[in-house]
């Protein structure tokens, strides 16, 4: 299953700025908080992270050295 | 859809206006909407036309010569972009991209001096606007000209390379930016730039070294 950027539940507002930007339609509204839809193939463009204006969704990378 | 004299009245630029010069105001409002990815002006374009976020997020960019986006500002409701153009009628210094659908109120740039000369206090407002905007784009351009930011993303990155796959800590571009002491703006430009260098591959959720003798040579020196 794909990673899906982390959603801080306490600092999300609902306002939904993130839903609006996701190219894949992968986050929606429930209530005020904003949830990753389960089957989205989330690319980690990192643009519902740049566009929340409370620091509520983020998408992390992990370092990795490439194994040869 | 009429514009929304309330939405006008908390905007950064109408605060403080009674209703009878919103009203005045709202007459020179007209409504734009533009989908995902359109274009809302062009970089070098003569437009005039102040924009405010109705709903939606627009981002502020610009290209350089080798066809890279450096994002300068997000504007998120409430806020206005295109400032510049409309009160100085030159090109505009950056583009403006939807990022999903957005809702615009604009007002062209004789209008908005129109309505300063009828409301000369709200000159306050438009001086602190472009005040915060100049303060911005001046921290922006303190981390680009340093041309060692991207020394120190590489840096972080070897620092923090995993042993292994799932062990490692997991970083946001915020806080690779707050690490390296510069805007989340020019984070993705510099890996990005990183990227196209070979050092490094974005592969979804994993940043992934590639070269690491060649992020080692771009690592500022400590
Ligand atoms: S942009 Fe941020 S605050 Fe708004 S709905 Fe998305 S996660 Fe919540
Ligand atoms: S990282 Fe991109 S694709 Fe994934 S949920 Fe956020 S906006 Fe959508």
């Amino acid at each position: 299953m794909a990673e899906k950027p982390i959603i801080d539940e306490r600092r999300c507002r609902g306002c939904g700025l993130c839903v609006s930007v996701c190219h894949l339609h992968g986050l929606v509204l429930v209530g005020k908080v904003v949830v990753v839809v389960e089957t989205v193939q989330c690319d980690w463009c990192a643009d519902c992270e740049l566009v929340c204006p409370n620091g509520a969704i983020a998408c992390p990378f992990e370092i990795v050295l490439l194994q040869n | 859809m009429t514009v929304d004299l309330e939405f006008l009245k908390d905007s950064p630029y109408f605060a403080g206006l009674t209703p009878a010069q919103l009203q005045s105001v709202r007459d020179r409002v007209f409504e734009r909407s533009f989908d995902r990815g359109e274009m809302v002006s062009l970089e070098g374009e003569v437009s005039a036309t102040l924009y405010i976020v109705v709903s939606g997020v627009v981002k502020i960019f610009m290209t350089s010569a080798d066809g890279k986006e450096q994002i300068l500002s997000i504007v998120r409701p409430g806020e206005s972009f295109n400032d510049v153009p409309a009160f100085d009628g030159g090109p505009n210094p950056a583009g403006a991209r939807a990022m999903g659908p957005v809702l615009l109120y604009g007002i062209s740039g004789d209008d908005m001096k129109a309505v300063l000369w009828e409301h000369p206090p709200i000159a306050i407002n438009v001086v602190r606007t472009l005040a915060s905007r100049v303060r911005h784009l001046i921290s922006l351009v303190e981390d680009l000209s340093f041309k060692h930011v991207i020394g120190r993303v590489a840096r972080i990155l070897l620092e923090n390379v995993a042993g292994e796959i799932g062990s490692g800590p997991r970083m946001t571009q915020q806080e690779m930016a707050a690490m390296a002491g510069t805007a989340r703006e020019v984070v993705g430009r510099s890996l990005k730039s990183l990227e196209d260098r070979g050092a490094i591959r974005l592969d979804r959720h994993r940043i992934v070294i590639t070269d690491e003798e060649a992020l080692r040579r771009i690592m500022e020196p400590s």
